[in-house]
């Protein structure tokens, strides 16, 4: 799976990610079921299931790209973003992933391939704009960070775990009741009376699947926020300076926020996400965005980076 | 990385290899002998220093240890020549990325390689092996070489441990047939870099 990785937690990109994300699973649900309905071998399915998730992490950088409209640079169109990489790669020890830039005002950065040998990081030209040159660096140390986690392949397989539960424990509840009701019934005779019955099961057979489904879902996505926070961690680590990842946190979430008022024209482009800040005010309890969210809130962010602060002050 | 550190999202930091350094000298005989470059003299290491003061503490103390050294041991007079004495004939600056440089020099190699070494073990025992870049030792023409070849410089993976050339040919454009060929003949006294993506340019660097 594709995982756009902003810095930080941008609404109107997040809202699109779990859309996409919901989407993609009620297309596999789905996609199955139709392929199931017609009658087509078990095993087969399974198949074609597996391919399609391996084609998405086989293509996930290519796919992201494509999507955020990337280009990859060379060094000597962006020498600066390719000597912050270089150097940050040196002191990681790792082989340095392609470098892309995507022409978009908003401040935001993602990393995204299946190994760090095939990785891709890329910033837009808005973070390149408004953050200075360290801010950059540890926005990047962030996205390296997730090369070196190996996020995609780990979120990859989380989701197809997620799929194959709902999956299966929609084939078991099939096999089980079908199977029963073969064996009890025989013969022809009692079929007016379970033509109902049978269609309160399959109805109850949704629902239990489309409640794993859900569970996963929730699942993965908290996973990617522990993947945020670790990736903080280790970026931070790297830099040496939390305080700096901090910053262009704050920065990047202020300049955010300023959007509408600063371009009307921007403004008018960004529109669909504007109506999420009014969803996610309320504070008291779990909100559903908090849920959602690929990434932790910014409160928490800060406090893992402004804790790590104190702790790397103290060891020295 | 392991398995483990992937499935729990973290990375270990990783330590700095500091022994591959004293391999240079030969290396800077080979280089004279069959590449008619000598070294300048010059040597900067390049680190991410933490926030705050402890930057400034480390390289304090580097240089009171420069400075001892320089006075206890008599071979060495020539070197605290440049630089403010009392930082012990190295200077310290910043670059454009954020990373520190402490420029230090000595005629003789092996002079300089010690004296990057002990820098180098400071900030190691101080806990920042992890944030060492790299050092790099300038090397020009000697005086009867052709005179088309400018500066070069040879720079230390502090990570891998590993040696890459570096030529700079003006403005972000660098000598890959010079370096090459220093692969080719310095194979067998230094650990060059195998992998070519990890000979990043450093362009703006202080060392001369």
């Amino acid at each position: 799976m594709t995982r756009a990785r902003n810095v930080p937690a941008d609404r109107g990109l997040s809202i699109r990610i779990f859309i996409t994300g919901l989407l993609l699973v009620i297309l596999y649900g789905g996609f199955i079921a139709v392929l199931w309905a017609i009658g087509l071998q078990f095993a087969f399915i399974i198949v074609i299931a597996a391919a399609l998730l391996f084609a998405q992490y086989w293509f996930s950088d290519k796919i992201a790209l494509w999507s955020m409209h990337g280009r990859l640079v060379t060094p000597e169109e962006a020498p600066e973003l390719h000597g912050i990489v270089d150097r940050l790669c040196a002191l990681a020890d790792m082989p340095k992933p392609r470098v892309a830039i995507a022409d978009t005002d908003m401040p935001n950065a993602f990393a995204t391939g299946r190994s760090p040998k095939a990785a891709v990081v890329c910033a837009t030209s808005g973070l390149l704009r408004r953050l200075d040159e360290a801010e950059v660096e540890a926005v990047l140390a962030h996205e390296l960070s997730h090369v070196a986690h190996r996020d995609v392949a780990v979120m990859t397989i989380a989701s197809t775990l997620g799929v194959a539960a709902g999956l299966t424990t929609r084939m078991m509840l099939y096999a089980g009741l079908f199977g029963g009701l073969g064996g009890r019934g025989g013969g022809r005779g009692g079929n007016n009376n379970s033509g109902g019955q049978i269609v309160l099961i399959e109805m109850a057979i949704m629902l239990v699947s489309i409640v794993v489904y859900a569970i996963s879902f929730l699942l993965t996505r908290a996973l990617s926020r522990y993947r945020e926070l670790a990736a903080d961690r280790s970026g931070a680590i790297l830099i040496g300076r939390p305080s700096v990842l901090a910053a262009a946190l704050v920065k990047v979430t202020g300049e955010m926020s300023r959007i509408p008022t600063r371009d009307l024209r921007k403004a008018e482009a960004f529109n669909a996400f504007f109506f999420t800040p009014a969803l996610t005010q309320g504070k008291g309890g779990i909100s559903i965005s908090a849920l959602f969210s690929t990434h932790p809130t910014l409160e928490r962010r800060l406090a893992q980076l402004a804790e790590l602060e104190a702790q790397l002050g103290h060891t020295a | 990385m392991g398995l483990f550190d992937t499935l729990l999202g973290r990375t270990k930091p990783v330590a700095a290899n500091l022994d591959a350094l004293f391999a240079l000298p030969s290396a800077a005989v080979t280089l004279q002998t069959a590449g008619g470059l000598v070294s300048t003299g010059h040597a900067g290491l390049s680190w991410k220093p933490p926030a705050g003061q402890t930057a400034e503490d480390l390289e304090h103390e580097i240089g009171q240890l420069l400075a001892v050294n320089d006075a206890g041991s008599p071979a060495t007079t020539t070197s605290g020549s440049s630089g403010d004495p009392a930082l012990g004939a190295f200077t310290h600056t910043t670059d454009a990325f954020g990373f520190h440089w402490l420029l230090l020099d000595d005629p003789d190699v092996a002079d300089l390689v010690t004296r990057v070494h002990m820098a180098n073990t400071t900030l190691t025992e101080a806990g920042w092996g992890p944030q060492l870049l790299c050092s790099m030792f300038g090397f020009g023409p000697s005086a009867d070489a052709a005179a088309d070849t400018k500066s070069f410089f040879l720079v230390y993976l502090y990570k891998r441990g590993t040696f890459y050339p570096f030529a700079p040919t003006g403005k972000e454009h660098r000598d890959n047939e010079l370096e090459l060929r220093v692969q080719a003949l310095l194979g067998k006294d230094l650990p060059v870099e195998p992998d070519l993506s990890r000979w990043f340019p450093l362009w703006d660097s202080p060392v001369r």
